[in-house]
């Protein structure tokens, strides 16, 4: 939940609101109950880092620390059970059950006989997992985290309101400035047309030419208007700005950012994604590993909804393509050109890009639309600025040292070829 | 430093400086080139084109096509979308065998690869092993089940033949299972249990006949089968004829064994040394040391003589027969063979038995059983026997067989006998074929029960003995097909699964081999590798019957051999179309021979002293055809072309062509030469003697991929020494130009214009050993099965518009010198052969990259040449400015075009099954050339990333690197010192932008002119005896 809405603070990029989040999360880790969770436990903080991994990406699905999703809620699950208990539940619920142990059956009956997935975890992860579920435990109950939260981030908000008004106020007294200094000009010159007069009456002298032809003459608009320059200037501007906008029109051509259609399933990431939480990389398996992302199969949404909301109808046409054994025809939404080359696992496994990078708001999506232009522009930009993800990564090593000998900028992807054709097309 | 005089040419035109080769070697291409579907459009219309086109486009884009993304319903767990999976498996046609592994993306093969665990194939593919995935995606393969030519299920066809079999069991009359060589042992069982309840005849043969050998193996062993030959530990090899390289069992393993004997490097400075004698120019003889041009006929005589040589020394009673020949060259060998007593292999094509029984006889005074040649792991890949298969024919001549089944063979094409058959198989009450097509044998049988493709079966094999080897289904069947031995197994009443048939054999031979562990763990262990070897194999005790055998010999060589005059036409197979079973296989068919660089066609090879007799005009890319008449009394028109090293009188015509039956793509292309096939007292000749030529002056278009591109005596192309010269010096043959400047002469890289470019993380090169390369072609199959590299056909090629990425260019040489034309000439009867695979040289001063007015072609950080095809207008500019001519053109779009429907992996659904889909498909007016796999680097390098390492060798393999069965080519990266690569060139670098390849053999093609490609030549070394 912190870490969640500081993300969002973040994202709004303002300088000012960017130190108060600072402020924001140097207060998080002085949080009390945070000191409290770290006394107990001193090295626990990349284990429960660790278990909270693991939970986001495997739990989260069915289960929830204070809440009952498809499993029970697992608060204080670790008082309740012994060690051995759970272990032995995680890896196989199923074998426990079948070995008649009374409390596994209850918990079985108790949930519509729902059989828990098994988890192939080894004694490591297991512990860290349990050390996370602990900590979440050790905190109060969420609705007074979530005010908290709330409370900072009308506070950042406000912040962030105080200094657009600087820019405004900054814009308003520029312009009242140019017009300050336009009236003047302007009140400048009918006080030295009157000032030559008013010399010339005192003085009885007869007006020189250049102080006559200064003082009668007028300005001729139509003259003006129908002059050589300004038609020439006219039609110039209006030439290029049509061309302009023919040649932006054409590169919109192919271009299908905001292409939101309609789907088969009115599937909403915003409840999946952004509600429950479960991690992109449950349903989307290949994100990790190969090129596609991979549109989750149907076994991957029964898992769940084999138990949750079936009878509604849209959930029904989930179970009929189970059933009769016919795939789900999603629409695609990103469509890259075959010419072009990309690889999700280059960029979420080794870049470590958030899916958000490239795919907008997507816990915020009922229906998902492209966010981004997917142009070669749109890439080659984000490899200009994008700094490769190299730490703790071996291959990258000797190219960061060659890097660092010859520039003191970080190391961007075009540095290392990011440009070329043939990282994309081939 | 010494320069070697050696002139080099590409083909006759050059060497007889025709006046049409002299005006085109200056162009790339011929003039008046005519393109397709042009026509006279004006101005005008181009204008209205334009218009429409951009409205269209407009309109097009106004409303984007809506593309569906569609998940599996119920993923399997080992298969994610765009990642490959792997599995062992094994490539059989006809009698033909190798370990591969098949790659397979989103549940379809795309790619066949070696399988490199296994020891039966040496870790290599062939041409035909590479091409054989697109035959699964042939649209001829048969559909559903036939019965008596008209569609029908598989539940009529099993009754049909259920009645039919029961009735015929009631007649006295002969029945016969027939095929290829069997090596599977569960297929065996099958055909056991179905012999035994129908009482029927199993008769195996093969396309060419090993009849001879295996009958002289019996005689002299008492074991019918062809020994297990091991190059690698030959140092002297003599083939009579015998193409071990080319066309033989199991010739990736031996290119592999060969290909060890012939590294040379600072460490092992000794190579094996090959004599071959033959008629026609084979890949064996072109890579032979000494090559002696023979006439097939005589080639007996030579053998005796030998031995008679051998026999003298070891005090051995010499055959005595009339044409002894006394030969410098044999007594050459015969003093080589003696010096390297106990490792030699003389091999034969003969297939007669009495001189198969020289040649054991030969091998057995040398010593070479048990030691080079083994009986104790036997080959089980060539069983035909010519004699029972004689029997079939006489049978089937008396109208006295009952049934018969063709298992997966086409006779009536592919056997000499084949009219034979095809004219009374009508008369046989049951006939059935599991052929894959309509071909020549199967649209004459009652019933057809076509079979799965090799990639759609579960089967095992044993092409060694104590080898065994597994196939596994690597896509569900694409058609209504069944495995014959399902059938078979149905049609003895027993509805077992062929499947649990087969793993309930090897739960027997798991026991047998005492394997205590759970059997699930060893037959999953098995088909992971793809193969299995008995832990305990048995030696075989030879018991020579050979001197016995000889005192019969003498008697039999006068009576049927005797010198002639005349011509003689000898037949044979070639690394493309081979036996002709994969003969609708476009890739195949546009390979060109290795060695005279034809595709789409067969032809006589004649030698030049014959085209002058005959008065052949020969001229760029046409030729005549010439009036072949058989001592049988039957004609072919025939076109011609000139081969060097043709052996005087005979004249060479490829099997395998000629097919009426195998589908639209292999249909009419060249001559069928089976039938051409003579019997000597029972067993089959595939020397045809008495034959009759004569020019009809009928002009004829034959596709040729070489000759037009011309060495222009450039030195620095091809470089070659002997190994006795490489000893005294490692630098030897080799050739640098010096410039000479205001400061005297210097090297090309020392004058450079160049800054050189910086490689701070990889620097990709690739190494080919000239030594290694026999010219095989396997890469040039792999390569377009892996970049989809489209098939143009024949009148294309003819255009000079073939598209492969990598190509071998054989040259041919001679000592005599340039301006020696007559010298010229005689050399060119039987020339020495280099084989050079040429592609992108990644140059790093490449100047293709100079002249791109669009900067489609650019360099890349990792030392690579990259083509853009989205930036390429199609200038041309690069093709032109390349060195190597190797950047290949688009001239049309060859996918989804009618007018290249022989581009089948293109033009249809089924056929594009087998594209890759990690390389875009090119289309019309774009520039293409080798990308040096990139797509395979860039996989390779992400593996890496993701595992936080650096790269190591064997993550990337460039597919010709992996595909090629003596590992002539070295891939990685030079920037690595570790690598392997770097070690096998000796790279050190002292400036950051500077290589330093101190491999003494290691050179650039076209040094000269200092483009600096990152493709390393090692210069060709042959074991030449000098005093």
């Amino acid at each position: 939940m912190i870490k969640n809405s500081s993300y969002r603070i973040v994202s709004k990029m303002n300088f000012t609101s960017v130190i108060f989040t600072y402020i924001f999360i140097l207060f998080s880790y002085l949080n009390p109950y945070n000191l409290f969770a770290q006394d107990s436990d001193p090295i626990d903080n990349s284990i429960v880092s660790n278990g909270e991994k693991i939970f986001k990406g495997n739990c989260t699905v069915c289960h929830a620390i204070n809440d009952v999703v498809i499993g029970p809620a697992l608060r204080d699950v670790h008082e309740r059970r012994s060690e051995e208990w759970l272990y032995a539940f995680i890896r196989n619920s199923q074998k426990v059950i079948q070995s008649g142990d009374e409390y596994a059956v209850n918990l079985y009956k108790e949930y519509n006989n729902t059989l828990m997935t098994s988890f192939d975890f080894n004694d490591d992860e297991l512990n860290s997992l349990l050390e996370y579920i602990k900590s979440e435990s050790a905190k109060p109950i969420e609705v007074a985290v979530v005010e908290e939260d709330n409370d900072l981030e009308i506070s950042s908000g406000a912040q962030s309101v105080v200094s657009n008004t600087t820019v405004n106020i900054l814009t308003t007294l520029v312009v009242i400035l140019l017009i300050i200094t336009l009236v003047v000009l302007i009140q400048f010159n009918k006080l030295s047309k009157k000032y030559i007069l008013l010399e010339d009456t005192i003085s009885g002298k007869k007006l020189s030419e250049s102080d006559k032809e200064f003082i009668e003459y007028k300005f001729n608009y139509k003259r003006f208007l129908k002059s050589d320059f300004i038609l020439g200037a006219t039609t110039f501007i209006f030439t290029i700005v049509l061309v302009r906008s023919c040649i932006d029109g054409l590169y919109t051509v192919g271009i299908q950012q905001n292409y939101q259609p309609a789907q088969p399933i009115a599937f909403s990431h915003k409840i999946h994604a952004g509600q429950y939480e479960i991690d992109c990389n449950y349903c989307h398996t290949g994100v990790n590993i190969s090129k596609s992302a991979n549109i989750p199969s149907v076994n991957i949404c029964m898992n769940c909804h084999n138990a949750i909301e079936t009878d509604k109808p849209e959930i029904q046409k989930i179970l009929t393509a189970y059933e009769e054994n016919k795939p789900i025809e999603w629409v695609r939404v990103h469509n890259l050109p075959d010419l072009s080359y990309f690889n999700h696992a280059q960029h979420v496994k080794v870049g470590g890009i958030e899916c958000e990078t490239c795919h907008g708001p997507i816990k915020e999506m009922d229906v998902v639309y492209q966010y981004s232009e997917l142009t070669m522009g749109w890439c080659i930009n984000c490899h200009r600025e994008t700094e490769v993800n190299s730490k703790g990564n071996e291959y990258y090593d000797k190219l960061v040292a060659l890097h660092g000998k010859n520039s003191k900028n970080p190391l961007k992807v075009q540095d290392i070829g990011g440009l070329e054709c043939s990282k994309c097309h081939y | 430093m010494k320069k070697e005089n050696r002139t080099y040419w590409k083909g006759i035109e050059q060497l007889k400086n025709d006046k049409d080769f002299i005006k085109n070697a200056q162009n790339e291409f011929p003039e008046y080139l005519p393109i397709k579907g042009s026509s006279n459009n004006s101005r005008r219309d181009f204008l209205k084109m334009m218009g429409f086109g951009l409205s269209a486009a407009t309109l097009a884009s106004c409303e984007a096509p809506i593309k569906k993304a569609i998940p599996y319903v119920n993923k399997p767990v080992d298969i994610d979308a765009t990642i490959p999976n792997y599995y062992a498996s094994s490539y059989v046609s006809g009698s033909d065998y190798c370990s591969v592994l098949v790659k397979t993306r989103e549940g379809r093969p795309i790619k066949i690869e070696a399988n490199k665990l296994s020891h039966i194939s040496g870790g290599g593919t062939s041409s035909q092993v590479e091409a054989s995935v697109l035959s699964l995606y042939d649209k001829e393969r048969l559909q559903n089940p036939f019965l008596n030519g008209k569609k029908s299920d598989w539940k009529e066809i099993d009754n049909y033949i259920f009645e039919n079999l029961k009735f015929n069991s009631k007649s006295n009359k002969n029945n016969y299972i027939i095929s290829n060589s069997a090596f599977s042992p569960s297929s065996q069982k099958v055909i056991q249990k179905f012999k035994a309840k129908y009482n029927f005849k199993h008769v195996q043969y093969d396309q060419v006949s090993y009849h001879g050998s295996l009958e002289a193996n019996s005689k002299s062993f008492g074991l019918r089968k062809i020994p297990y030959y091991d190059f690698s530990k030959a140092k002297v090899i003599v083939s009579f004829d015998y193409d071990f390289l080319g066309s033989s069992i199991n010739h990736t393993l031996f290119n592999n064994q060969f290909a060890k004997t012939r590294a040379v490097n600072s460490n092992k400075k000794t190579m094996s040394r090959l004599y071959s004698f033959e008629s026609n120019l084979s890949l064996t003889g072109s890579n032979a040391d000494y090559r002696i041009p023979i006439k097939s006929s005589e080639q007996v005589f030579y053998i005796a003589s030998l031995y008679n040589l051998l026999a003298k020394k070891y005090g051995k009673t010499p055959i005595q027969f009339k044409n002894e020949i006394v030969d410098s060259n044999l007594s050459m060998i015969a003093d080589d063979l003696i010096n390297n007593f106990g490792s030699s292999i003389i091999v034969s094509s003969s297939n007669d038995e009495y001189v198969q029984i020289i040649i054991n006889a030969i091998n057995e005074i040398l010593n070479n059983y048990n030691t080079t040649i083994s009986f104790d792991t036997p080959y089980n890949l060539r069983n035909g026997n010519d004699y029972e298969f004689n029997k079939f024919i006489k049978d089937i001549n008396n109208d006295n067989i009952g049934a018969v089944i063709f298992l997966n063979c086409n006779p009536a094409y592919d056997h000499a006998l084949g009219s034979i058959i095809s004219s009374k198989i009508n008369d046989i009450p049951l006939s059935i074929s599991t052929s894959d097509r309509m071909d020549e044998t199967a649209s004459l049988v009652k019933v057809i029960a076509p079979d799965n493709h090799y990639l759609e079966s579960w089967n095992d094999y044993e092409p060694i003995k104590g080898f065994f080897s597994f196939s596994q289904p690597t896509i569900s069947k694409l058609f209504n097909t069944r495995q014959f031995q399902e059938s078979l197994l149905k049609w003895s009443e027993d509805d077992s699964d062929y499947f649990d048939f087969m793993k309930s054999n090897w739960k027997k031979l798991s026991k047998s081999e005492g394997i205590n562990t759970n059997f699930q763990i060893f037959w999953d262990q098995c088909l992971h590798d793809g193969f299995y070897e008995l832990k305990d194999k048995k030696t075989f005790s030879l018991n020579s019957e050979i001197s016995n055998l000889l005192k019969n010999v003498s008697f039999w060589i006068d009576q049927n051999y005797s010198p002639s005059d005349g011509n003689e036409l000898v037949l044979y197979l070639n690394s493309s179309v081979g036996d002709g079973i994969q003969a609708n296989n476009p890739w195949l068919q546009e390979m060109p021979d290795p060695i005279s660089r034809v595709c789409w066609d067969n032809y006589l090879s004649i030698s030049s002293k014959l085209a002058n007799e005959l008065n052949l005009q020969i001229g760029d890319m046409t030729t005549q055809k010439l009036l072949l008449k058989l001592d049988s009394g039957k004609e072919y028109l025939i076109p011609a072309i000139v081969q060097p090293g043709q052996a005087e009188g005979t004249v060479g015509l490829a099997l395998g062509y000629g097919r009426k039956k195998s589908g639209a793509v292999g249909n009419n292309v060249g001559q069928d030469a089976y039938e051409m096939i003579e019997f000597l007292k029972g067993y089959q000749s595939l020397t045809i003697k008495n034959i009759q030529l004569s020019n009809s002056n009928e002009e004829y278009r034959i596709a040729q991929t070489q000759t037009h591109h011309t060495i222009m005596g450039r030195e620095s192309v091809i470089q070659e020494t002997t190994l006795k010269k490489y000893v005294e010096d490692p630098n030897s043959g080799q050739y640098q130009m010096k410039i000479y400047t205001s400061k005297g002469y210097k090297k090309p890289e020392d004058i450079s214009l160049w800054k050189g470019h910086k490689y701070n993380n990889h620097h990709w090169g690739l190494a080919i050993d000239l030594n290694a390369c026999t010219g095989c072609g396997s890469c040039t199959i792999a390569c377009q099965a892996e970049n989809n590299i489209p098939v143009v056909g024949k009148d294309e090629v003819l255009n000079r518009r073939e598209m492969a990425w990598i190509r071998i260019d054989r040259y041919y040489s001679s000592d005599a010198d340039v301006h020696d034309l007559k010298g010229l000439e005689k050399a060119s009867e039987n020339p020495d052969v280099t084989f050079q695979p040429m592609m992108c040289q990644h140059c790093n001063n490449a100047p293709c990259e100079t002249v791109c007015p669009v900067a489609a072609t650019t360099h890349s950080t990792e030392g690579l040449n990259q083509m853009t095809y989205n930036r390429c207008i199609g200038t041309r500019y690069c093709a032109n400015n390349c060195p190597y001519k190797v950047r290949r053109f688009n001239w049309f779009k060859y996918h989804d075009n009618e007018q290249f429907d022989k581009n089948s992996s293109m033009n249809n659904d089924l056929g594009k099954m087998v594209l890759n889909p990690d390389v875009t498909v090119r289309s019309r007016g774009v520039m293409e050339k080798c990308s040096m796999c990139i797509q395979r680097i860039q996989a390779g390098k992400l593996k890496a990333k993701k595992e936080n390492r650096r790269l190591k060798d064997g993550d990337i393999n460039m597919v010709c690197e992996s595909s090629c069965p003596s590992n002539a080519m070295v891939f990685g990266d030079m920037n690595d010192p570790k690598s392997k690569i770097s070690k096998y060139l000796k790279i050190k670098r002292k400036e950051e932008n500077k290589l330093q390849v101190n491999e003494e053999r290691a050179y650039n093609v076209l040094d000269e002119l200092k483009v600096s490609p990152n493709i390393w030549y090692m210069r060709k070394i042959r074991n030449k005896k000098e005093s």
